[in-house]
């Protein structure tokens, strides 16, 4: 861990993060494209994730099937992410294969093949996949909280996208996306583990310089007016458990709040865990844990705030006591809110919340796959400093600061609030 | 990388204490972390029919308060360190999974002895638990693949212990009472059959020395050895249950039959083969046929789980109702397809390949080693297992492989689970 991070940007515009890492011989590759469900008009939500999708549906170079094939052949690893604000593909493989990935990358960049008929078939994998999590009441509650929560920014929508336009998008809609945003210019590498920088950097430029950079992305702006009030939403579906979700309007992840606010949510639901690949502490001693769950109004709950680019939102999800309603839980939740408003939180417990933080960013260290993830991740809202100067802000953040949080965002004003109610019939 | 680098005789460290709990441990000591897993031979195959989930609920119990901490001082521990530990109930074990920072060695393997040795079950925990229990099966009740996986089980097993739910249904969960639990916990916990895997920044003195000092002494003269499992009766006919639950839009299959044990010498040869038919790539055979091809699913693979008994052959896949038949018979056709013929030489050199590569991704953490020793352990395979295994795949065949199975696998021999909301119209 001790080798310096090289960081370039190629002439393309392709900006490339090396890291060696010699404690396993492995190497993982990510590339980050700044492409998302934010880059989504009405008529084309989802598009970013077919997309995604439409990228393993092969090349020339690598025909379907045959990168799934060559990846698994070489014992290695690989998946994709579609989020808000970026699309990420990443390959983890043992260190003397890793050649295939660069490859991979840079072939899928430019030269994927949208086969008409791989469209349609993708297009029902992907609505099978959005049936799938419809099956779960919370995605549907959370579907509806994000889009109440937003009237004009694009994160109104599930980056899986509406079904209506996962049905009528056309292969030139897909294609022209894919040209737009896969671009170098508008990628990001980022590569860590068992190598020799110079010899990676040079197969780097090999394969990535050649490709021939793109005009600047378009880029939806439409900026979310202030909220100026409460926004309440039910949903009804089957099963016999209440969901609550309380989603606040929060700050980016560049702004000097964020991380005041990650401390906040520490101390209410357990530390923010940003390991992809890495474990998490459990959250039993944190404040609402106390105050909902040992109290027996709830059966769980969980917090946390998204590393965004623009303003999005601080979640906590309650699922509530059979015993109880969800009135009876917000009341709780506000009664705790407001303590946190009223008075500063002890140093002590921002010093726990530290060490806390310390630890999951220890084991976060020690996988390959997620330490690449990170430098890649951190440049897609902020720049890669945001991740290495991660804890020194949290410690930075004083009691003040986050009494100042609780009453700066933390106001009902602020908030969308879900519920999710049983429609089915109780059993006897 | 050498194969040596992986876990050998040469730097894993098996140790038995007095008491028989055994002990297994790999340095790493450029980690600053520490995983503690392993289990106690206490599962819910000791449960009576009427106290289903006694063994998992009292798993759930164990940290909810011992002779010498509540439950929130047991916790404050842990996560004001960053720590975390939990336990959960298993078919044959209950096992434990922690983790820490290396300097937190003796609070998890004392947190965990504490909890394995003294725990009081205090009823204001239980009741609360019960409640959270109950919630979750609830939940449980509207998961279509979860209520599949629950109807095949008791088609493929009937009459077996693997037909039960290890999480029990609600009304066992509420006939089960603190007494229950504490006579469990009596009876059956101990050190016979104790297994503690412990792999990070740390040393085989300092592991020996946290683990002696704190279980060291632990006994159980009346601990009961784990019972024999009766024989499965093989499926004669294709057999389907569908579980009805109104408002989804994805309905889950489940299908397939019993499979080797991970003891029985067909096991890896069949888990080779089911790599070629519902893994390798995305998914496999059936991902190539159900997803890729045909697109009607997002999931469609084939999983075979071993086990100390005979776990399940999986076939499973999320479709749209109206889908579900093709989809069943797609699957079909392709079990039908890999017992006809043998596998391609170029499909079985690429499993092969797989199978001997991603060894050094599955080994990559503490926790990968860690689990790995255990099943080392678990099966008996010997701790030169990984030196031995690239040539133990190698030696697999096409014809091997459909000989093996053969035994298993049958398209019309099945038992096929579906849930989901169903109309007369699909």
């Amino acid at each position: 861990m001790n080798e310096p991070l090289t960081k370039l940007t190629l002439s393309n515009g392709l900006q490339v993060f090396l890291k060696e890492i010699h404690t396993s011989p492995i190497i993982s590759q990510w590339i980050w494209y700044r492409v998302g469900s934010r880059d989504e008009v009405p008529g084309l939500t989802g598009a970013s994730h077919l997309v995604e999708h439409m990228m393993f549906k092969g090349t020339p170079q690598f025909p379907l099937g045959a990168s799934d094939r060559a990846i698994s052949r070489e014992g290695g690893y690989h998946n994709a992410f579609t989020f808000l604000d970026w699309t990420s593909f990443f390959e983890t493989l043992p260190a003397d294969k890793i050649d295939l990935a660069l490859q991979l990358e840079a072939d899928r960049m430019f030269n994927c093949l949208f086969d008409p008929n791989e469209v349609g078939s993708e297009r029902t994998v992907v609505i099978s996949e959005r049936q799938g999590s419809e099956n779960e009441p919370l995605f549907r509650l959370s579907e509806e909280v994000q889009s109440a929560a937003f009237r004009v920014h694009p994160y109104h929508h599930e980056i899986i996208g509406d079904l209506t336009d996962l049905y009528s998008m056309q292969r030139d809609d897909l294609y022209h996306h894919y040209r737009n945003y896969y671009i170098p210019n508008n990628a990001v590498l980022s590569i860590a583990g068992d190598f020799e920088t110079q010899v990676m950097l040079e197969r780097v430029r090999e394969l990535y310089e050649p490709l021939q950079a793109g005009s600047s992305p378009p880029r939806l702006v439409r900026i979310e007016p202030p909220q100026a009030g409460e926004r309440r939403i039910a949903v009804e579906g089957p099963g016999e458990t209440v969901y609550l979700q309380m989603s606040y309007r929060a700050p980016k992840a560049d702004d000097p709040d964020f991380f005041a606010l990650n401390i906040l949510d520490s101390l209410l639901t357990g530390p923010t865990n940003l390991n992809i690949f890495g474990g998490g502490v459990t959250n039993k001693t944190s404040r609402l844990y106390k105050a909902l769950v040992e109290k027996e109004l709830a059966i769980s709950v969980n917090g946390g705030v998204q590393a965004t680019i623009d303003p999005y939102l601080y979640t906590t999800v309650v699922t509530v006591h059979p015993k109880h309603t969800a009135s009876d839980v917000i009341t709780a939740i506000e009664a705790e809110i407001k303590q946190l408003q009223d008075a500063p939180p002890p140093a002590e417990e921002l010093e726990r919340a530290m060490k806390q933080a310390r630890a999951i960013f220890a084991y976060g260290s020690e996988s390959i796959s997620n330490l690449a993830f990170w430098f890649g991740f951190a440049e897609m809202f902020a720049t890669v400093e945001w991740f290495s100067t991660y804890l020194d802000r949290l410690a930075a953040v004083t009691p003040a600061d986050v009494q100042r949080m609780a009453q700066t965002y933390l106001r009902t004003q602020n908030r969308t609030l879900g519920v999710y109610l049983p429609n089915t019939p109780e059993k006897s | 990388m050498t194969l040596h680098s992986l876990p050998s005789p040469d730097d894993v460290i098996r140790r038995e204490l007095d008491n028989g709990i055994i002990v297994l441990t790999r340095p790493n000591l450029s980690s600053l972390s520490v995983v503690v897993t392993g289990y106690l031979s206490a599962g819910a195959i000791f449960e009576a029919d009427d106290k289903l989930g006694l063994a998992g609920f009292t798993a759930l119990s164990l940290m909810r308060g011992t002779a010498k901490h509540d439950f929130q001082q047991i916790y404050d521990a842990l996560e004001s360190n960053g720590a975390s530990l939990g336990l959960d109930g298993g078919t044959h074990s209950i096992g434990f999974y922690g983790h820490g920072l290396v300097e937190d060695l003796d609070l998890l393997v004392g947190t965990l002895a504490e909890s394995i040795r003294q725990p009081v079950f205090p009823s204001d925990q239980v009741e609360r638990l019960r409640d959270q229990f109950l919630t979750s099966l609830a939940i449980r009740a509207q998961d279509t693949s979860e209520m599949a996986s629950l109807a095949f089980d008791e088609l493929v097993y009937a009459g077996h212990p693997y037909s039960r739910p290890e999480d029990g249904y609600p009304e066992t969960i509420r006939a089960i009472s603190r007494e229950d639990m504490a006579a469990f916990h009596h009876k059956h916990f101990g050190p016979n059959g104790m297994v503690i895997s412990i792999v990070g920044g740390v040393n085989a003195d300092q592991v020996m020395n946290a683990v002696t000092r704190f279980l060291g002494d632990w006994e159980n003269p009346d601990q009961p050895a784990q019972p024999e499992l009766p024989p499965v009766t093989p499926l004669n006919s294709l057999i389907t249950r569908q579980v009805n639950i109104p408002g989804k839009s994805e309905a889950d299959i489940i299908m397939g039959t019993a499979g080797p044990p991970r003891r029985s010498p067909d096991f890896l040869t069949a888990s080779l083969g089911n790599n070629v038919l519902g893994q390798f790539g995305m998914y496999g055979r059936i991902g190539e046929s159900v997803r890729e091809k045909s697109g009607l699913a997002y999931h469609a693979s084939s999983s075979l789980s071993g086990g100390i008994g005979p776990g399940p052959w999986l076939f499973i896949a999320g479709v749209d109702p109206k889908n579900l038949e093709k989809v069943i018979e797609l699957m079909r056709k392709e079990i039908t397809r890999f017992i006809s013929e043998p596998v391609t030489s170029e499909e079985l050199a690429d499993s092969q390949a797989n199978y001997i590569g991603r060894l050094p991704l599955s080994l990559e953490s503490n926790g990968g080693v860690a689990s790995a020793l255990l099943n080392l352990e678990r099966y008996s395979l010997g701790l030169d297992y990984f030196l031995r295994y690239p040539d133990l795949i190698r030696a697999i065949t096409p014809e091997v492989i459909l000989e093996a199975v053969r035994k298993y696998l049958d398209p019309d021999r099945l038992a096929i689970a579906t849930a989901g909301s169903f109309t007369a119209d699909n």
